[in-house]
């Protein structure tokens, strides 16, 4: 079972620090959900795990089964098992989506054990099925000109295809309508099982609908200020964060004035 | 400094010309222009300096080799590019300056088409050549169409009479083993309503060579006829190359490019189209790899003369080590182009800081009712694509040749001969890694 650890997690971007001490746990069969206002650093730290080059962490670690992840390389945090579906996925023009996807299956596979084509285009197909997914978006270049939807489904899709011990989902809900936020949906259920832990980012409770958290927890201000069950989300969708505000007694940042 | 004076003279011309038994017109044009080679200036590719690099000066301006009796006599990299299996063939193939071997199927010949080398269609079909030799680049342009034109000692003549569609496309495969200079000329006649596609590699099979080379093609899209070319260059490290490829549209003529230009030498290369008739269009895709410290200028051009043309000029080009790649598109539309269309769009991807790379978009335009557009751009890998591929698994090796094949994806699969297409691709792979 695997175990994603992140103690006392201190990141700044370009001399900002962002996140101010973030303690979490994951573990396999776990499904956690992140909120918060924004600009308060859940991206920051999705990227910090997965160690996008311009996140630097100053402080704290990060684990995968008690491995340290922060020695890894980007590429290497993949293959040990990691996966984060982005806010924003990139383009990637003149590479298919198929191509695309069988390069990263062969590279955690390695060198003379590379998936077969028949087998590679079966599974494809059928996940691509599973997400009502139009088939040519495999030969279609990756991400290329797919809309905001089309682009969080094909996160998806990479999700159910490389299988990964634990992963993050950043906004996969943003943007998404409403058959479509099912489907998403229905895909991150097939994947709970006790080896497979995630990290939901969102901001609506409506996704936690369609996927029922263990955990909820709530960021501001680059730390995890409160965390409860299913029930905390309930309440944000609610009444929004001026509760917790109040209850810990945290203050709005004052926005630096121009001159 | 260079040497200038030219290394032929007239008696070397007319007993060149005597011994392939060519008609009187071609060797007056071969002598009035080796007389103009001698006056006129080099060309003046924009941004590269050109004046210190060897066009004109070699020893040997032929070199004989013997015809192939079998394709597999070939080298493997040669091999490669040809596709073996196929009974009727559509294939010139020329070992330096000597035609080696050539193969038009039964029904092509049925149907009036000529693919031959240039020497013999001089020979069997003077008249129709006399036509079109030079037409579309004038020997006073400058220097090397001048020194090409008396010197021309390669090529292929393809006509294809009107109304004639061309299903499968002629190949030509132009080997350098050993040539010191190779001066070939191409001629494509795309006859009133005809279609063709026509594909041309060369290929260097010695590392590297001291050698000169001066291309010249000529493509002649005529009223409604439709031409798809293809270019594969790979010629050796070592050789300078100066390579022009024109085109010319009748009406409502087409004429789509798709050049992988992989020279590993100093190589100048200008491709202009010039669409003369009402409602002709012209497609120009090109990639080019540099590395080393090889410098290279591709001149990319389309003049809009008749009504309603299109023109659309797309470069894409990798910089690496050294190496120094100057990209120069030209949209220009003359006055009376009237309701024309001129789009281009130029990206240089480098790969190293010591790399110098340089798109220069032009429009040039002389007509009011018209639309054109632009875009160009210099980078380096964007970082975040990297990212994402990493945070799939994949190496950043490997991520970074995705993203480079990616970024010449859109000339590499236009290349319509899959052996050729593969080729481009290897080719592309070595220049890259
Ligand atoms: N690459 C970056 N360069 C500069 N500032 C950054 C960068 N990434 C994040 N920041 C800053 O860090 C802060 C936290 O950003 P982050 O993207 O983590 O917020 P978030 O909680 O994901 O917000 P949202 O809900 O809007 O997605 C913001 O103030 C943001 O401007
Ligand atoms: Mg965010």
């Amino acid at each position: 079972m695997a175990v994603l650890t992140i103690k006392d997690l201190h990141v700044s971007v370009e001399g900002k620090e962002i996140l101010k001490g973030v303690n979490l746990e994951i573990k396999g069969g776990e499904f956690h959900a992140i909120m918060g206002p924004n600009g308060t650093g859940k991206s920051t730290l999705s990227a910090a795990i997965m160690g996008h080059p311009k996140y630097e962490v100053t402080k704290g670690s990060i684990t995968l089964d008690g491995q340290n992840v922060l020695e890894m390389e980007v590429d290497e945090r993949a293959r040990a098992g990691l996966f984060l579906a982005m806010q924003y996925p990139s383009e990637i023009s003149g590479v298919t989506n198929a191509d695309f996807l069988r390069a990263a299956i062969n590279a955690r596979r390695g060198e003379g054990n590379e998936i077969s084509l028949m087998k590679f285009i079966r599974q494809l197909d059928e996940k691509m099925a599973f997400l009502e997914m139009n088939p040519d978006m495999a030969h279609r270049y990756l991400n290329e000109g797919f809309s905001g939807g089309e682009k969080k489904r094909n996160e998806i899709l990479q999700l159910m295809m490389l299988q990964p011990k634990i992963a993050i989902l950043d906004e996969i809900d943003s943007g998404l309508d409403i058959d479509a936020l099912k489907i998403v949906a229905k895909g991150v259920n097939e994947m709970r099982s006790n080896d497979f832990g995630c990290l939901i980012i969102t901001h609506y409770q409506r996704l936690l609908n369609y996927i029922t958290p263990d955990y909820v927890h709530v960021m501001m201000q680059g730390r995890i200020v409160k965390s409860g069950g299913p029930e905390l989300a309930q309440r944000l969708e609610a009444e929004g964060y001026d509760w917790i505000k109040k209850e810990l007694g945290i203050e709005d940042e004052v926005v630096e004035q121009e001159a | 400094m260079i040497e200038t004076k030219l290394p032929f003279d007239q008696q070397y011309v007319r007993s060149f010309s005597t011994e392939r038994n060519e008609p009187d017109w071609l060797l007056n044009v071969r002598l009035q222009a080796l007389a103009k080679a001698e006056e006129l200036p080099l060309p003046k590719p924009d941004k590269t300096k050109i004046d210190q690099w060897n066009f004109t000066q070699f020893t040997n301006h032929v070199v004989e080799s013997a015809p192939l009796s079998s394709l597999e006599e070939l080298p493997e990299a040669v091999k490669a590019l040809i596709n073996l299996n196929e009974e009727q063939k559509n294939l010139y193939v020329q070992r330096d300056n000597t035609p080696a071997y050539l193969s038009l199927s039964e029904d092509l010949k049925a149907k009036g088409i000529i693919f031959t080398d240039i020497f013999t269609a001089v020979r069997e079909h003077s008249d129709l050549v006399k036509k079109y030799f030079m037409d579309g680049v004038k020997v006073d342009e400058h220097r090397l169409a001048a020194l090409h034109a008396a010197l021309f000692n390669g090529g292929v003549f393809v006509y294809v009479p009107k109304h004639v569609q061309v299903d499968v496309p002629l190949q030509a495969v132009y080997v350098h083993e050993r040539a010191e200079a190779l001066f070939n000329h191409v001629i494509i006649v795309a006859d009133e309503g005809s279609k063709v596609t026509y594909v041309e590699n060369y290929i260097s099979t010695c590392e590297t060579a001291n050698s000169v080379v001066n291309i010249v093609a000529e493509v002649f899209a005529n009223d409604n006829a439709h031409v798809f070319f293809g270019a594969v260059d790979s010629l050796a490290k070592g050789v300078t190359t100066y390579v022009n490829r024109r085109g010319i549209t009748g009406r409502h003529g087409r004429i789509e490019w798709a050049l992988g230009l992989m020279n590993d030498g100093n190589t100048v290369s200008e491709n202009i189209t010039r669409l003369i008739g009402d409602g002709s269009y012209g497609d120009t895709k090109t990639v080019v790899v540099g590395r080393g410290e090889q410098i290279q200028n591709f001149t990319t051009s389309v003049i809009h003369y008749g009504k309603h043309t299109e023109g659309y000029i797309l470069k894409h080009g990798v910089v690496k080590d050294k190496a120094t790649s100057i990209f120069n598109g030209i949209g220009k539309i003359e006055h009376g182009a009237s309701k024309s269309n001129a789009e281009q769009e130029s990206r240089v991807l480098m790969l190293s800081p010591h790399a110098r790379g340089d798109a220069n978009p032009i429009l040039l335009i002389d007509e009011d009712d018209v639309t054109a557009g632009h875009a160009a751009s210099v980078g380096r890998v964007d970082p975040n694509q990297l990212y994402y591929l990493m945070s799939r698994g994949i190496p950043k090796e490997e991520a970074e040749r995705l993203i480079i094949h990616g970024f010449l994806a859109p000339v590499v699969n236009e290349i319509p001969i899959e052996s050729v297409q593969k080729q481009l691709i290897e080719v592309i792979e070595r220049k890259v890694k």
